[in-house]
């Protein structure tokens, strides 16, 4: 198997916690994995990207080539689009659909939403509100990654054990909320 | 054992396990990593190895050259530009010889992800006459912690590791020792005639020095980081170096056709490249960062081989290797991909909500709409960001502590008002002696040190002044009558505003401080307090 993906967002949003969990799944099958991100403005509310690559066999490049990614897991709608010349013509993008308006001109949202609907395979789930009505507010990247546990090739049930490995010293309380969100992400899946 | 680490953390964790005792560094993107890990590593706790963050550069190489001369294995870390800060203790460490071993581990940023220039740091180690290595692997930049620290000692000389910010910033599964290497012990073999480089003892040095090179060279020919993998096609050979190895082999996923060198020792392993060009028509060097190794091969005669590169435009001449930029000057066909969407905008990073520097911008501003002709000099930390909308509040930018100093040089020039801003850690890093030039020669200059009590743009570590600054000012001969202190809030703006206006009009050194905790470093805490009260 190889799956090549790229996780992005706004710096804050948790998008670099969804590639620990992911990571963390493939390390516990054994698969070869690298994964490359851009540190330092991520606290400062620019755009944060990391190039998440796993694969059974020895992988080369820490980065992605152009046209290569399988999967765009995004956390805001607009940060999907600014990858879309390394998304492969069959890739997925999975994307939250609320725009994070921290620039002056950010572009009309309307849009990003049908540049978006042009991709053949794209899932664009309202994480936020879907986070809230579920009592799992904290928890609406993991939604984002149940969204996309079918596009990664990776077993459901590997996702949830790794879910609880990454959080169990945070206790019990987040370990559910986690895997509540991830369950909830799934439902979202085509 | 088996580890997920970031590269910084392989080499962090190589250094442990290879007996370390002390790692002296300045924080600095894309290096900071490693020595927070061995800040949190609970071996380095348990052997007391040192891990605190230094004043600068500097002072990291010369302590580590301290604990080297007692004999014990020291590391030293910093960005690509902090090599620029201890070129001297650096060049002059291969000129003392090292006793206990030491490396000297620089993280360039080519593309500049967060840095002035993409300088490359394998110039300074050909400059110092030491040796280099530059990993193509996090498993490499593990292994060869080991081996360099034993080369290290048997040459007597410290060596540089070189790794990139694709190496230094991304995660593989690295295989870690079980069984750490203890520390060397306490000893006084250096011996004066090394160590003490009076004329007389340096001279012969130097012929030493010089003497190993091809000692060295032989080394690197020798290498098993060095590998000439034979191809069947010889109309073109390729030579990669460090990280670049991997997006070759990215294009070639059932093997390269072509001989391919990959090199990541240096001295140039000479023996072997002449291999190539004597073989192959055409010669590809794949290079992260300046072409280093090309212009060596290249060089002024003309050789057997076309050399091909960065230099020809096969490959662009600046910004960082990436696999797309292979294949093209490989010839190989790109997959289909989707056009840029021209709905996207760019992101800049930009001050957090909240952040003191936000209120001194503001104020600075509105007092300067009083003189046009009044510069601004600006600094290295987040305050740079001060240049951008909506405060478009600074003229320049060059490098650690230049703001006081380059204010000095414009106010002898005739300018006025000249106004310095530069954070806490980038004062005591290299503003200290710049405020000593201005104040000896009562400059007429304005100073903003905005403490935020951190070093606030590597992630918030310790800054080495924090309670210090009224007491440095003075002590540097600073009138107390020029010396202010104001808490950058918004409801403070008359007293900010006026005691700006107040010292731009007196026409000699002013400093005024704005103190008021990182919001990062602030949230950190109170969750940490929230957390220690839970319990």
């Amino acid at each position: 198997m190889k799956t090549d993906i790229i996780l992005c967002g706004v710096g804050g949003q948790g998008i670099l916690s969804i590639a620990t969990i992911i990571g963390e799944a493939a390390m516990k099958e054994n698969l070869y994995i690298k994964q490359a991100e851009v540190h330092g403005m991520s606290q400062r509310g620019g755009d944060v990207q990391s190039n998440l690559r796993i694969s059974s066999n020895p992988i080369a490049s820490d980065l992605i080539a152009l046209g290569g990614a399988d999967v765009i897991i995004s956390m805001e709608p607009m940060e999907a689009l600014r990858y879309l010349p390394f998304l492969a013509k069959d890739g997925w993008i999975i994307t939250s659909s609320a725009p994070f308006v921290n620039i002056p001109n950010y572009p009309d949202i309307e849009a990003i939403k049908a540049d978006l609907a042009k991709i053949k395979n794209v899932i664009v789930l309202d994480i936020e509100q879907a986070a809230k009505d579920n009592g799992v507010p904290r928890s609406a990247n993991v939604i984002l990654l149940g969204a996309a546990q079918k596009a990664l090739g990776i077993e459901y049930d590997k996702l949830e054990d790794a879910i609880r490995r990454v959080f169990g010293r945070k206790g019990e309380a987040i370990v559910e909320a986690n895997i509540k969100a991830l369950a909830i992400g799934r439902e979202a899946q085509k | 054992m088996k580890k997920l680490l970031l590269g910084d953390e392989a080499i962090a964790q190589g250094a442990l396990d290879a007996g370390l005792s002390g790692v002296y560094a300045y924080p600095g993107t894309p290096s900071t990593e490693i020595t927070e890990y061995i800040q949190d590593s609970p071996l380095a706790k348990e052997r007391g190895v040192h891990s605190r963050w230094s004043t600068n550069e500097k002072t990291a190489m010369e302590a580590a050259l301290g604990m080297s001369y007692m004999g014990k294995r020291a590391l030293v870390c910093m960005k690509h530009v902090g090599l620029n800060v201890c070129a001297d203790p650096f060049v002059n460490s291969a000129m003392t010889g090292t006793n206990g071993g030491i490396i000297v581990l620089v993280a360039d940023d080519p593309s500049m992800h967060s840095s002035q220039d993409e300088q490359d740091s394998r110039f300074y180690g050909k400059f110092a006459m030491i040796p280099t290595l530059e990993p193509s692997s996090q498993q490499e930049a593990y292994d060869m912690m080991a081996e360099a620290y034993e080369l290290s000692e048997q040459m007597h000389l410290p060596v540089l590791m070189r790794v990139t910010t694709r190496m230094a910033h991304s995660r593989a599964v690295v295989e870690v020792k079980d069984t750490p290497r203890e520390q060397n012990e306490l000893n006084y073999d250096a011996q004066a005639s090394n160590w003490v480089l009076l004329p007389a003892f340096a001279r012969k040095r130097n012929v030493v020095v010089t003497g190993q090179q091809p000692i060295l060279e032989q080394m690197a020919v020798d290498s098993k980081y060095n590998q000439y993998i034979d191809g069947k096609d010889h109309k073109l050979g390729i030579i990669a170096s460090g990280i670049a190895y991997n997006y070759l082999m990215e294009c070639f996923p059932n093997g390269c056709p072509y001989p391919v060198l990959k090199i990541s020792q240096y001295p140039l392993p000479k023996k072997l490249i002449r291999r190539m060009t004597d073989d192959c028509e055409y010669v590809l060097i794949a290079e992260e960062g300046q072409p280093f190794i090309e212009d060596q091969v290249r060089g002024v005669m003309p050789g057997n081989a076309v050399i091909k590169g960065r230099l020809t435009g096969e490959l662009p001449r600046t910004g960082e290797l990436n696999p797309d930029f292979l294949k093209k000057a490989l010839g190989i066909e790109s997959g289909e991909s989707y056009a840029p969407c021209e709905d996207v905008t760019p992101r800049p990073p930009a001050l957090c909500q909240g952040c003191g520097h936000r209120d001194v911008y503001t104020a600075l501003n509105e007092v300067l709409r009083e003189y046009p002709n009044a510069r601004v000099f600006g600094d290295i930390g987040c305050y740079t960001l001060g240049f951008l909308p909506p405060y478009k509040a600074i003229h320049s930018c060059v490098d650690m502590g230049a703001s006081i100093t380059m204010a000095k040089g414009a106010s002898d020039a005739g300018q006025w008002p000249a106004v310095a801003i530069i954070g806490d850690s980038t004062f005591t890093h290299s503003g200290m002696t710049g405020l000593l030039d201005a104040i000896n020669e009562n400059a007429d200059i304005t100073v903003i040190i905005s403490d935020n009590l951190t070093t606030a743009m590597t992630g918030g570590q310790d800054s080495a002044g924090t309670n210090k600054f009224e007491a440095i000012c003075k002590g540097l001969g600073l009138s107390e009558d020029h010396l202010k202190v104001v808490n950058p809030i918004p409801k403070n703006m008359p007293e900010i505003t006026a005691a700006i206006r107040e010292e731009i009009n007196y026409h000699g050194v002013s400093v005024i401080i704005p103190r008021r905790e990182c919001m990062q470093t602030l949230q950190r805490h109170l969750k940490q307090k929230k957390a220690a009260e839970k319990k």
